[in-house]
């Protein structure tokens, strides 16, 4: 019985994760927490008092509201982050991943690896966040637990487009740009903080077109209890291709960086 | 020490590949070329390797040598001519190769953020070593690599000796047949290199097969029972160090140095003197089977060298004979 490859390479990640772990668990509990304050009480008492907010958000406090939000973008920014430094570490600096290729396993091995590390990093993430949520009334839901999986699955979207991204990267300035362009865009304009409806048509839709959205929409339905199961599915579904199209270009081009 | 050979040598399981072929080498190359767009870095070389050789590829940078390594480690596809390791090939066998051999890159690839026994122990999981049999064989490795000590050290705290020490052990760890190191001592001090070419000795000892690329010719001398120049792609000499030597060069070289610029005035001046005679940036040399006698002829037609150096020809002189360049720039 041989352990899959993908296994192999994430269990390297696992050792150096270690060596970490508690740290970062740790700020995976307070993120959340300060911004469930900030946002609940600052954000929250403005909005909550203003008459006809309830009907934009869907007759839930703003603190509720967010929460789902809170969740699926805490997956995006680890899914994302982890997909740009350590990536170009793999092949470029520490060059592990060249390491890797050396041995009986090849760059499908490591493009799933990377994968089933980014599952299990933004798994831990998200359930510290929902762990925080649990602790207030207002954000208590059951639909946390879909929320934790709908959150990898957000996670997993940006990692493996990112990592695919990431391969052909020469200088690292190129990360801060998708951290400025791209991730904290889609962090204030993506629908975590407010329904997209309060946007412009044009910004609605190159929200639309990134897999953010389409989580944050799943998670909220779970944790409000309003789930329209076609709709979760498609959303879901749009979320997968982002997934596999990422984890099928970062192969290609793995392997073309590893097999000259 | 003795318990790391009894389990490293491995008899049994190498045989067991190689009982229906023992004859057949473990590298067979037949017109074997290297393409990146339009240049060629490797083009066209005839190379076999057979087990239990020390074998090396010997060049200046840029000479083609890694690219070689690279297609035979079956991380390079080859672009035309015929490749086989093991008897495999490597476009469609490519992992069942890297299975079996070791690989030390030019490069370090360790996790410099971990600690040595983990790197040691990450990379037995590549090849899925169970994690007891990982463990076991790291402890031995250490030993081996004189790394025992060291085991909990994080890797960025170690001399580059000591790292290329460990990417050793760390290519041992699947217990390879075929061992290839790319300029396994490139950047060491000499005292480092002596601890590395004993490790590498034993190895060989124990039958394992080395492969390696080196641009240092007392490395080649030290290490290879045979070896290719090569230059610009191509192989220009075959052979072990010793008939190279033999062949190409005479038995002893004369080291002529001469005041500034005196170089180029006295070099007319030394012609019929021993064999042939080669004017360097920095000295003249002479190519002599008795570099005594060359001296005192050359004493005698005038010259007055600063400095004068009697030493036997060595691989340098056999590459400067082939190609006209030093090796070293």
């Amino acid at each position: 019985m041989t352990t899959p490859g993908a296994f192999r390479v994430a269990s390297w990640s696992l050792t150096a994760y270690r060596r970490f772990w508690r740290l970062n668990l740790l700020s995976s509990l307070v993120q959340p927490m300060l911004y469930l304050l900030g946002l609940g009480v600052g954000v929250g008492s403005l909005v909550d008092r203003n008459v006809g907010s309830g009907d934009v958000l869907g007759s839930v406090s703003y603190v509720a509201f967010v929460a789902p939000g809170l969740l699926i973008t805490t997956a995006m920014a680890l899914g994302a982050g982890e997909s740009m430094w350590p990536v170009m570490g793999g092949l470029t600096w520490q060059r592990g991943y060249h390491g890797i290729a050396a041995t009986e396993l090849e760059a499908r091995d490591i493009v799933l690896g990377h994968a089933t590390w980014m599952a299990v990093r933004c798994g831990i993430a998200a359930a510290a966040v929902a762990l925080a949520l649990a602790c207030f009334g207002e954000t208590r839901s059951w639909g946390l637990i879909p929320g934790v999986l709908v959150a990898i699955l957000v996670g997993l979207s940006f990692a493996m487009p990112i990592m695919a991204f990431s391969i052909g990267v020469k200088l690292d300035g190129a990360f801060a740009g998708v951290q400025r362009f791209l991730i904290i865009p889609l962090f204030l304009f993506g629908g975590a903080f407010y329904p997209l409806t309060q946007l412009p048509t044009l910004v609605q839709w190159i929200a639309k077109f990134f897999p953010l959205w389409h989580g944050v929409v799943v998670a909220r339905d779970f944790s409000l209890g309003t789930v329209d199961w076609p709709g979760v599915a498609g959303h879901l579904a749009y979320i997968s291709v982002w997934i596999a199209a990422g984890i099928w270009v970062a192969t290609v081009r793995l392997r073309g960086k590893l097999y000259p | 020490m003795r318990v790391w050979r009894r389990n490293y040598s491995g008899r049994a399981t190498r045989r067991k590949y190689y009982r229906p072929s023992m004859t057949e080498p473990l590298i067979v190359a037949e017109n074997l070329r290297k393409r990146f767009g339009e240049f060629t870095a490797v083009d066209g070389i005839d190379v076999q390797v057979q087990k239990g050789e020390a074998f090396g590829f010997l060049g200046p940078n840029g000479a083609g040598k890694s690219s070689t390594m690279r297609m035979i480690a079956c991380v390079s596809p080859v672009t035309s001519g015929h490749l086989r390791v093991f008897g495999l090939d490597p476009a469609t066998h490519g992992a069942a190769i890297r299975r079996r051999i070791g690989v030390v890159p030019q490069l370090d690839t360790l996790d410099v953020e971990l600690s040595v026994q983990e790197n040691l122990w990450l990379y037995g999981r590549f090849f899925d070593l169970p994690r007891a049999e990982a463990k076991r064989r790291a402890a031995e490795l250490l030993e081996f690599a004189q790394l025992t000590e060291r085991a909990k050290s994080v890797v960025e705290t170690l001399s580059g000796g000591m790292k290329r020490r460990l990417s050793i052990a760390r290519s041992l760890i699947n217990e390879p047949e075929l061992l290839l190191l790319d300029e396994p001592t490139t950047g060491l001090d000499p005292q480092a290199r002596h601890v590395l070419w004993d490790r590498l000795y034993r190895l060989k000892q124990q039958g394992v097969t080395l492969v390696l690329t080196t641009h240092y010719m007392d490395e080649a001398e030290q290490l290879c029972d045979r070896l290719v120049v090569m230059d610009q792609g191509k192989i220009v000499a075959e052979g072990s160090p010793r008939s190279l030597i033999e062949q190409y060069a005479t038995r002893e070289v004369l080291e002529l140095r001469f005041a500034a610029d005196g170089n180029e005035a006295a070099f007319p001046k030394l012609e019929g003197i021993g064999d042939r005679q080669e004017l360097l940036p920095d000295r003249v040399l002479v190519y002599a089977d008795d570099g005594e006698h060359a001296l005192a002829e050359a004493h005698r037609r005038g010259l007055e060298p600063e400095s004068a150096l009697v030493r036997r020809a060595s691989l340098e002189d056999v590459f400067l004979l082939l190609t006209g360049r030093s090796l070293v720039d």
